[in-house]
């Protein structure tokens, strides 16, 4: 793994987070800007629903054939003249990518936005061979200015302000008149439009990701706002797609019924922009694009999930709606997570693909709300995989020792109705009393954890069981 | 063993199969063959005007322009009205495309070169292949009739579509797309364009004409 992931450090990392002021300013783009745009798309289509019934069951038939599917695909970018290589791991990939650009004999490489090229560490390994790397998405280019990862897996630069865009393009285009005015998202976005240009025009190998991969054409899709991944791909002598093996659809018709679903989940757009369908390498016919198509096909722990409580974590279309929606991502943003994937998806995913000693208790960073579920495009059920997860850090002794110590505390308590009952009773009217006023405590004693970013709210007076038995509720 | 064999094997091994079950391979023949239709929004299923009101509105709503035409000709003083409107040089770069190689710029003030864009170019001249109704999307496809390079590189891009080349839905242009091209093949590119480029990558603020055209105008040439 060439990215170092700091998933270990969730802990030190989430307070770190809570306590950065731009950070926190930059978050409430995330609460404000994604949430009500994507309610509104699915508002103006009726069939949104069906639509994700629809995606989820293409996605498990793929699942439940993916081998006789990708060997289809395979023979038929062949058949179009482009090559497909497939690599076990992170590093096979990247040897591929390398080895392809080193005997074109490539100084740069331009990058159209592609999440598996950051969980493969792809830019290190470009840069380790001696050539240039760079990110032409506008957002991916921002953050490898400052030698950071995405925060976000459609809005990479999302934990930034304006203004600290504004000091790294006077940081690093030095060249540019120092008076010209950065202080809107209108002259940064047309200073990196000029900037980019350049390099889109002198690179020598363009590298994408894959949206779709659809095995009855041999097709790469890629889905895009800005143009960068077409002008990557159209304008260097060879286009390299990587994308990992669960990208595989059947049919355009297939890739057709996710498409309605991907664009209002992540953006809240019923088309994202720029919708690129690429079969193999420039025609007989063609006066422009790619001379040399390559595909890498990237396993890097996938094949594993399959036919485990995990695989339904491989329908994902990586469109952010959980992210987008989750109080937690909210509060901490993505780089919390210490690696590539952030927020519920990357709760799920992350332990499977680095393991479950490193990232396993990612899935303890939930309220358990739902929320990431029920916006899910191809309803991936991400708090019971997030529990499966605890179950597993549970049974290999990973918990804390204060967790574990609490959870046997409680469940002394749980197997003694009458001690629970007893001991609940009597807090709750102490707790109810002390918390009187404002309805809430800002301080608890020994759940500081809580209260510095939060308020605990204070009971109502009744334990739970009380009011069950009120409201007519049957107790065992 | 190879990554590809190595992959494979992992895959079958998952899920419990060897590649070999006839229920699987022929579930998997019969979906490539019949490519089946999943569920199709109603928004797409309507048909003259009122598919071609459809497409503007939806066109429009991602801040491209629509304009209709009657006549072929009446293509280049649309097209010279536009550059024109929006103080734009007289210039520009097309393809070989037959359907728009008869219009005669002479009575215009617009140079008109041919070819691929090479980065230079500020107006783009295109004919798209189709377009969706549904969402207001464009389809271009590659060759020397359009090259693809016109539909990113130049900053304003003009595309002429003809009226009986727009479908309401995405199915039914990957439909004109196997009559053109043959089942099972597609063009190098086909690009579907749904507005001129754009990113939200700063603040979360949406700002048109990112790397691609900042401005994306239609010219319909009605039956």
């Amino acid at each position: 793994m060439t990215i170092h992931a700091t998933s270990p450090a969730f802990k030190q990392n989430a307070h770190n987070a809570l306590a950065d002021k731009q950070l926190q300013q930059a978050l409430g783009n995330v609460r404000a800007g994604f949430i009500d745009k994507r309610t509104q798309a699915a508002e103006r289509l009726p069939e949104f629903e069906v639509l994700r019934d629809s995606a989820r069951d293409i996605k498990n038939h793929v699942l439940a054939h993916l081998d006789l599917y990708l060997e289809h695909y395979e023979s038929k970018v062949r058949e179009a003249g482009g090559h497909v290589h497939f690599a076990r791991t992170a590093e096979e990939a990247c040897a591929t990518i390398v080895e392809i650009c080193k005997a074109q004999g490539a100084r740069t490489v331009t990058k159209g936005k592609s999440m598996v090229s950051e969980e493969i560490g792809l830019n290190a390994a470009i840069e380790a061979a001696g050539m240039e790397a760079i990110e032409t998405d506008l957002g991916e280019y921002i953050i490898q200015l400052r030698g950071e990862a995405p925060s976000h897996i459609i809005a990479p630069a999302v934990h930034l302000t304006k203004e600290q865009v504004e000091q790294d393009f006077r940081r690093i285009h030095t060249h540019l008149d120092p008076e010209r005015d950065l202080t809107q998202a209108e002259s940064l976005l047309t200073e990196a439009r000029m900037v980019l240009r350049k390099r889109f025009l002198e690179a020598d190998v363009g590298v994408t990701g894959a949206n779709f991969l659809v095995a009855e054409t041999g097709t790469s899709i890629i889905v895009t706002n800005e143009g960068n991944g077409d002008l990557t791909q159209t304008l260097p002598r060879v286009h390299i797609v990587v994308a990992s093996i669960e990208k595989i659809v059947p049919t355009l018709e297939d890739a057709a019924q996710i498409l309605r679903v991907l664009g209002r989940s992540a953006t809240g757009q019923d088309m994202s922009v720029y919708t690129t369908l690429s079969t193999g390498p420039r025609r007989p016919e063609d006066v422009d694009g790619p001379q040399a198509y390559h595909v890498v096909l990237v396993d890097n722990g996938r094949s594993a999930m399959l036919g485990t409580e995990f695989e339904e974590m491989l329908r994902c279309i990586r469109c952010g709606a959980c992210m987008n929606h989750c109080p937690v991502y909210h509060a901490v943003g993505g780089h919390a997570y210490g690696w590539v994937y952030p927020g519920p998806m990357g709760a799920v995913l992350s332990p499977s693909l680095l393991g479950v000693d490193k990232a396993g208790h990612l899935p303890n960073a939930s309220t358990f709300c739902g929320r990431c579920e029920s916006v899910c495009p191809v309803r991936i059920p991400l708090p019971k995989l997030m529990r499966h997860w605890r179950e597993r850090e549970y049974e290999r002794h990973l918990a804390p020792a204060v967790y574990r110590y609490g959870l046997s505390f409680w469940a002394f308590f749980a197997r003694r109705p009458w001690l629970y009952k007893f001991a609940t009773g009597l807090a709750m009217p102490t707790l109810s009393f002390l918390g009187r006023k404002k309805g809430r405590f800002a301080r608890l004693p020994l759940a500081s954890g809580w209260t510095d970013h939060r308020d605990m709210p204070a009971p109502q007076g009744k334990t739970f069981q009380a009011q069950w038995r009120e409201r007519g509720g049957k107790t065992r | 063993m190879s990554a590809r064999e190595d992959i494979l094997s992992n895959i079958r091994r998952s899920l419990g199969v060897n590649g070999r079950e006839a229920p699987r391979l022929s579930a998997v023949q019969e979906r490539l063959r019949m490519a089946p239709r999943g569920v199709m929004p109603a928004r797409g299923q309507v048909s003259g005007a009122q598919r071609v009101a459809l497409f503007r509105a939806e066109a429009e709503r991602v801040a491209a322009s629509v304009a209709e035409v009657a006549q072929p000709q009446d293509i280049v003083s649309e097209a010279a009205r536009y550059l024109r409107e929006h103080n734009l040089p007289a210039t520009l770069r097309m393809g070989a495309d037959a359907r728009l190689a008869d219009l005669d710029w002479s009575d215009t003030a617009i140079e008109v070169s041919h070819g691929p864009s090479a980065g230079d170019d500020l107006n783009g001249l295109s004919h798209a292949f189709g377009a969706i109704a549904e969402t207001g999307t464009l389809a271009m496809t590659s060759g020397a009739g359009n090259p693809t390079t016109l539909n990113f590189l130049p900053d304003n891009h003009i595309v002429v579509l003809r009226e009986a080349d727009l479908v309401g839905d995405a199915e039914s242009l990957w439909d004109r797309l196997r009559a053109a091209y043959g089942k099972g093949f597609a063009p190098r590119t086909v690009n579907l364009i749904t507005g001129p480029s754009r990113s939200g990558d700063i603040e979360q603020q949406i700002v048109l004409g990112a790397h691609g055209p900042r401005r994306l105008h239609i010219i319909i040439l009605r039956d």
